[in-house]
C-alpha cells in the first residue's frame, strides 16, 4: 500500500452522522471485479442527478471543493456494509484522509489496508471545524502522522491517537500479508495443534 | 482469571501475541461470494501466492444472482463476477455451492445449514453480516476484500481483541413479537453505534428461549449496532441444531466437540467491558420509519417530529430521513401505505420466518397495490418450504416465490424498489438507496410484513385478523 506521512490539502465537509457505505457507493457499482476506477461512483446517488449529470447542490460539485483531499464527517462514519470499494471510491476521488469523531470498525481497518488516513478528533472539535470549513473558503488542513498533528490555517494544533502498529504500517506503507508471513513458524504450528486437539472441524473437499 | 466465551474463542486461536502488535487469529472458516473476492484473488496471483487452506473455505453467490426461476443473468458485468468467481474456486481448488447447486443459498444462511459453522469456531467472510454465525456460539466477523486476500494466503488474520459487551435481555418475548422486534429494540435502545469496537454475547432469559434460527435473526444485526461480532453461547438447542447435519462432527469425534463447546459458556464472573440489561416485556412489533436501523418506534406509535431531538446531529438525520422518506411527523405508522413487500435476507429468510409469514397469509389475498416477494435464504430452506406446501399459501395470496439468494435486500440484482417506491422489508438495512435508487424501507419482522402485503399499510400484527 502507499504510505501515508504528511498530507497538506483542501478541506471537503460532510455534516452528517452515521454516514453507511451504501451512500459512499451504492450496492450497483460492486460489481466490477476490477480494484480501481471506484471514484466515478463515490456517493453516486448524492452526486448525481437521476439522468446522470452533476447534481450542484451536492458538496463534493460545489467549485471552492475541487481537489479537495481531507474530508471532514459525523461520528459513526463508514457504518454498514463491509464494502472495500468504499475506501477505494474515497481513495480514487483524491481523498487522503477522513476526520471524524469516530468510524466503523470494519469500515477504518479497510482504510489502513489501502493506506487511507483515519483521524479521530473530538465531536466538538470536529464540528467547529465543519463551520470553520463553511465560512472560509479554501480552507486547508496538514496532518503530520509522525507527530499525530493536525493543523488548521489558523495555527491551531489538534493532537490525535492512533494504534502505535497501525501507524508503523501507515508510515511505511506495509503490506498486511508480507507481515504475517514473517510468522510462517508459528502459523505452522498452530496448524499442527489444531488438528490435534480438535479433529472434528470441518473441511470440505473441491 | 475467570473468561468470557469471547475471550475463551479468542484466545484458543491465538497464533502469535506480541504486546503493541495485533494478535494474530487463525480462522477455522472462511466463507466467500461472488462480491468482495475477485480483487483479492487477483491479489494473490499478483503476487505468486497461494490459498493456504482451500478445503477451510466454502464459496457460494448470493449477492448478485437472479432469483427468478431459471436465473437467466442478463447485467453483462453481474455475470463477468459470477463467472470470475467460478474461474477462482477451480483455480484454487475451493468447495462452490454454484448458482444452480441445490445448496446454494445466502452465505449466512448456508453455513449453520450445513452445520460448516460450530460453536467456538472463528468465522469470517467479506460481509459485515458475518455476525449472524454466531448463533452457533462462534466468533464471526465480516472483513473487507484486503483481508479476504490476507486470510485466503495465511488462513489467519491480525486483529485488534475487541471490547465485550454483555447484552443481557430476560423475560419471554411478548405474544405477536419475533426475534426481529428484539434485535430492532435492541439497537433503538443502545443506537447504531452503540456496540462500536465491541464483541457482543447476547445472554438471559430471552435467549435461552430462542430458537437457533430466531438467535441469527439476532446476532445478524449485531453490525447494525457497530459490533462486529455478536454471539450466544452454545447450549443444548445449539448441540440439537448441529446434529446430523452434513459437516457437522459423528461419532466420537461429536462427544469430543460436545466435551469442548460445553467449555465456552462465559464463567460466572467473568468481567465485561460493558454491559446493557433489557425486559423482553418492553419488545413490541417495531417499524423502521427513518433511514438508519435505529429509527424505530412500535407499530402503533408516530413517525416522530424532529424537533423533540436535543442533539443537533440527531435532529438533522431525523430530518434528512424523514424528506428522504417523505414522511411527515406525527403520521401514524399504521397509516403508513406500501408498495412492495420483501420477505427475504440473511437476516430473516429461514423456514421458520417463512413459517410465520405463511401462518399470516394464509388463506388470505395480497392488496392489489402492493408486490409481495418470498424469497428463500437457501434453496434447501425453498425445498423444505415446498414440502410443507408453503409456496402454495404465498402464491395463492398472489406473493411470488423465488430462489435463494439476497435479493431485494441491497439492490444489486434484478430485485429492486424503483425511485419513491415504499417497501415493508423484513432485511436488515432501511439506508437511503439500499434497496434501490431512491427506494424507501422500512424494516419489521416476518410476520409484520407478511400482514402489511395483505393490508396495503402497517398493522399491529397482535390485534389485526
Amino acid at each position: 500500500m502507499k504510505p501515508f506521512t504528511k498530507e497538506e490539502g483542501l478541506v471537503a465537509p460532510y455534516d452528517k452522522a452515521n454516514v453507511d457505505t451504501d451512500e459512499i457507493i451504492p450496492a450497483e457499482y460492486l460489481k466490477r471485479i476490477e480494484r480501481t476506477g471506484f471514484g466515478q461512483f463515490l456517493f453516486y446517488a448524492k452526486r448525481f442527478n437521476k439522468d446522470g449529470s452533476p447534481n450542484p447542490d451536492f458538496v463534493l460539485n460545489q467549485p471552492r471543493y475541487q481537489g479537495a483531499s481531507i474530508l471532514v464527517a459525523g461520528p459513526n462514519f463508514g457504518c454498514g456494509s463491509s464494502r472495500e470499494h468504499a475506501p477505494w471510491a474515497l481513495e480514487d476521488y483524491g481523498f487522503r484522509a477522513i476526520i471524524a469523531p469516530s468510524f466503523a470498525d470494519i469500515f477504518t481497518n479497510n482504510c489502513a489496508q489501502i493506506g487511507l488516513l483515519n483521524v479521530v478528533l473530538p465531536e466538538d472539535r470536529v464540528k467547529q471545524i465543519l463551520r470553520d470549513v463553511e465560512a472560509r473558503e479554501g480552507y486547508t488542513m496538514a496532518i503530520d502522522l509522525e507527530n499525530q498533528t493536525v493543523t488548521d490555517p489558523f495555527g491551531h494544533v489538534d493532537r490525535f491517537d492512533i494504534d502505535p502498529f497501525r501507524k508503523h504500517c501507515y508510515l511505511n506503507g506495509l503490506d498486511a500479508i508480507g507481515i504475517t508471513l514473517q510468522h510462517e513458524d508459528a502459523i505452522r504450528k498452530f496448524e499442527v495443534q489444531r488438528s490435534r486437539r480438535m479433529p472434528w472441524l470441518p473441511v470440505f473437499s473441491r | 482469571m475467570p473468561k468470557t466465551i469471547i475471550d475463551k474463542i479468542w484466545d484458543d486461536h491465538l497464533v502469535y501475541s506480541a504486546s503493541g502488535e495485533p494478535d494474530l487469529l487463525f480462522v477455522d472458516l472462511h466463507l466467500i461470494h461472488e462480491i468482495t473476492t475477485a480483487q483479492a484473488f487477483d491479489g494473490l496471483r499478483m503476487n505468486n501466492r497461494t490459498v493456504r487452506h482451500p478445503e477451510l473455505t466454502l464459496a457460494t453467490v448470493d449477492h448478485n444472482v437472479p432469483t427468478t426461476p431459471g436465473r437467466l443473468v442478463t447485467d453483462p458485468i453481474a455475470k463477468t463476477q459470477i463467472e470470475t468467481i467460478g474461474r477462482n474456486v477451480r483455480q484454487f481448488g475451493i468447495h462452490f455451492e454454484d448458482m444452480f447447486s441445490q445448496r446454494q443459498g445466502i452465505v449466512h444462511v448456508i453455513g449453520p445449514e450445513l452445520g460448516a459453522s460450530q460453536p467456538g469456531m472463528v468465522i469470517v467472510c467479506g460481509d459485515s453480516h458475518t455476525s449472524t454465525h454466531g448463533a452457533v456460539g462462534a466468533l464471526a466477523f465480516g472483513i473487507g476484500t484486503t483481508e479476504v486476500e490476507h486470510v485466503l494466503a495465511t488462513q489467519t488474520l491480525p486483529q485488534k481483541r475487541p471490547k465485550t459487551l454483555k447484552i443481557e435481555v430476560n423475560g419471554e418475548l411478548p405474544l405477536g413479537t419475533t426475534p426481529k422486534d428484539l434485535i430492532l429494540g435492541i439497537i433503538r435502545k443502545i443506537g447504531v453505534s452503540g456496540a462500536v469496537g465491541h464483541a457482543i454475547e447476547y445472554c438471559g432469559s430471552t435467549f435461552r428461549s430462542l430458537s437457533m434460527e430466531g438467535r441469527m435473526t439476532v446476532c445478524n444485526m449485531s453490525i447494525e449496532a457497530g459490533g462486529r461480532a455478536g454471539l450466544v453461547a452454545p447450549d443444548d438447542k445449539t448441540f440439537a441444531y448441529l446434529e446430523g447435519r452434513e459437516y457437522a462432527p459423528k461419532g466420537a469425534d461429536w462427544e469430543r466437540a460436545l466435551d469442548y463447546w460445553r467449555s465456552l459458556p462465559s464463567d460466572p464472573d467473568a468481567q465485561f467491558d460493558r454491559a446493557v440489561l433489557m425486559d423482553a416485556a418492553e419488545i413490541e412489533p417495531f417499524v423502521t420509519w427513518g433511514t438508519n436501523p435505529g429509527q424505530s418506534v412500535p407499530v402503533t406509535g408516530r413517525v416522530p417530529d424532529p424537533a423533540e431531538f436535543d442533539d443537533e446531529m440527531v435532529r438533522g438525520n431525523a430530518e434528512r430521513s424523514l424528506k428522504y422518506q417523505d414522511l411527515k411527523p406525527g403520521t401514524a405508522i399504521e397509516d403508513i401505505t406500501l408498495d412492495k413487500v420483501f420477505i427475504g435476507s440473511c437476516t430473516n429468510s429461514r423456514l421458520e420466518d417463512l413459517r410465520l409469514a405463511a401462518s399470516v397469509v394464509r388463506g388470505k389475498k395480497k392488496h392489489p397495490h402492493v408486490t409481495a416477494l418470498v424469497v428463500p435464504g437457501s434453496m434447501k430452506v425453498k425445498a423444505a418450504a415446498e414440502a410443507e406446501g408453503l409456496d402454495k399459501v404465498f402464491t395463492e395470496a398472489g406473493f411470488e416465490w423465488r430462489e435463494a439468494g439476497c435479493s431485494m435486500c441491497l439492490g444489486m440484482n434484478p430485485d429492486v424498489l424503483g425511485p419513491g417506491e415504499r417497501c415493508a422489508s423484513t432485511s436488515n438495512r432501511n439506508f437511503e438507496g439500499r434497496q434501490g435508487p431512491g427506494g424507501r424501507t422500512h424494516l419489521v419482522s416476518p410476520a409484520m410484513a407478511a400482514a402489511a402485503a395483505i393490508a396495503g399499510h402497517f398493522v399491529d400484527v397482535r390485534t389485526w385478523s
